[in-house]
């Protein structure tokens, strides 16, 4: 599903932001991208969303070649993803219902099948209740919610997160992480950045760490030479 | 469509003060426009009050029979530039001399015999009422054989004409002028549209939004905006108007746009709000983007 080769990111002062990482994700993985603030996570996701393009080496998402998308290709490639943030992205004067519904009128959806898939994707996230709440009257696991499910309601196969619980208590932290792991038992693909080492050692899924923009861990490799050697 | 109108009405009750602001100044843009397009509708008005007068005198052969005459001036009626002949006998001509000339009239009173030569007064028709066209016609009509003498007064005619260029010109440079700082007022206002709305800009971007779908609600805004700052230009000349008309027995005579004109100002305001818009979001979209990724990372 994803496929990253050699990939290098300058900044324009001449740092290196990646440094030659590759990494390929396998259709139904779950994978945590760790390590400490700029080690190079979010330049990485931001690749794979298009955002920012490789300065060298390759980037395929879903079979696209992401380094040479242009325009309205790269609007259809984020039709296909979901992608949540650490500070949620929502839009503060609609409701939630109405930030979903936004992500759906963007793509151009028929209007009258908008409200049942809204009312759908809320009820995933088990926020139906306060589909007419503004941001500011729900907490922010709720507010993630939200974000959550406004990446899911045009059915993608990719999730990407970037620090999705890093404003988010201990509570809400759970929820939003048991979120993430249903959408992925789902089918979808969730690659979530996030530094926080308590979640990732809670479940087996697999851990790439990025240290100084490259890759300096991969468990899938360690299991790999695991099996090997036994 | 709905979407579309929904979005661009929502920015004006998102930030009203803003919205008011942008329509304010491209009023008083527009409203500097429409000023100067009154005062040069009034200015061309009074001119044609002054072209009316241009006519062609050709000053006839005594004793011409007046059948001949007659003959030539249906021929002359029918030149494309001429929109009237009129035949005016000796007689008539010393009438007229006594009825317009007050201080003479005692002099024409004991004339024994007539001084004045019959003529033929040409008018031309709108649109040719220029020297070039005067002078054409005045060749003409010297070719008839009993013509003694063409007259069309070239000097002023010329003066005319070069009068009328300098307001053309005039006209056209100061609307111009005008309309390109409105075009840059309405591109500025929706800049700040843009700024105000990054983080929405972002987000719509995040969840596949085409760049049209993005520009279509920030150009039916600027067209909206046009729109509404048109109206109240055409109001503020109104008034402007009113306040002349009424104080002056000079401006009596002062004519306001005909509806066709009024439509042009508006269709004028749209456009400049379209293309401020379009100048400003096509400019501006990328960098407010990359600015609210650069602040989020």
């Amino acid at each position: 599903m994803i496929r990253v080769s050699h990939v290098f990111k300058a900044f324009p002062t001449g740092a290196l932001a990646l440094k030659d990482v590759t990494f390929h994700v396998a259709r139904g993985e779950f994978v945590f991208l760790t390590g400490h603030s700029g080690a190079g996570k979010s330049t990485l996701l931001k690749l794979l969303y298009a955002e920012q393009r490789p300065t060298q080496g390759e980037v395929r998402v879903s079979g696209n070649v992401v380094n040479t998308l242009k325009g309205d290709a790269v609007a259809r490639l984020r039709r296909r993803l979901g992608i949540v943030f650490q500070d949620f992205r929502l839009l503060e004067d609609r409701t939630a219902a109405e930030n979903v519904a936004f992500a759906l009128e963007v793509t151009g959806a028929r209007s009258d099948t908008i409200p049942a898939r809204v009312t759908r994707v809320l009820t995933q996230v088990g926020l139906s209740a306060k589909a007419r709440a503004y941001p500011r009257e729900l907490s922010g696991g709720e507010q993630q919610r939200v974000a959550i499910a406004r990446a899911l309601v045009n059915d993608p196969a990719i999730l990407l997160a970037d620090e999705p619980t890093g404003n988010l208590d201990e509570r809400a932290t759970r929820g939003v992480f048991q979120l993430l792991r249903d959408i992925n038992a789902a089918g979808t693909v969730v690659v979530m950045a996030t530094h926080d080492l308590d979640l990732v050692r809670q479940t087996t899924y697999r851990t790439v760490e990025m240290r100084e923009g490259a890759v300096v861990y991969d468990s899938a490799e360690d299991d790999a030479q695991g099996a090997e050697a036994r | 469509m709905k979407l579309l109108t929904r979005e661009a009405l929502l920015s004006f009750r998102r930030a009203p003060l803003l919205s008011l602001l942008s329509i304010t100044t491209i009023a008083f843009s527009l409203f500097t426009v429409g000023l100067f397009g009154l005062v040069a509708l009034n200015l061309r008005q009074a001119l044609r009050g002054v072209e009316e007068r241009v006519e062609v005198v050709a000053f006839v052969l005594r004793g011409t029979p007046p059948e001949s005459v007659t003959l030539a001036s249906q021929d002359i009626a029918a030149f494309p530039e001429v929109l009237d002949v009129e035949y005016v006998t000796e007689q008539a001509a010393l009438a007229r001399a006594q009825r317009e000339l007050v201080e003479f009239r005692d002099a024409y009173r004991d004339l024994q015999t007539n001084p004045l030569p019959p003529s033929l007064e040409i008018r031309l028709k709108e649109g040719f009422r220029t020297a070039a066209h005067a002078q054409a016609v005045a060749e003409r009509v010297r070719g008839f054989t009993f013509v003694e003498d063409v007259r069309y007064g070239r000097d002023w005619v010329q003066r005319l004409d070069r009068l009328r260029n300098v307001a053309g010109v005039l006209g056209f440079v100061i609307g111009g002028v005008f309309a390109a700082v409105a075009m840059v007022i309405i591109g500025v206002t929706i800049r700040l549209t843009l700024l105000q709305r990054a983080r929405e800009i972002h987000i719509m971007r995040l969840v596949g939004a085409t760049n049209w779908f993005i520009r279509g609600p920030f150009l039916l805004e600027g067209a909206l905006k046009g729109l509404l700052g048109g109206v109240m230009a055409l109001g503020l000349c109104w008034a402007g108007y009113a306040a002349f008309r009424g104080n002056s027995e000079l401006f009596t005579d002062l004519v306001f746009f005909a509806p066709h004109q009024m439509l042009v100002i508006l269709v004028f305001g749209v456009l400049l709000g379209l293309g401020g818009s379009l100048v400003s979001v096509g400019r501006h979209l990328q960098n407010v983007g990359g600015r609210m990724e650069r602040r989020s990372a």
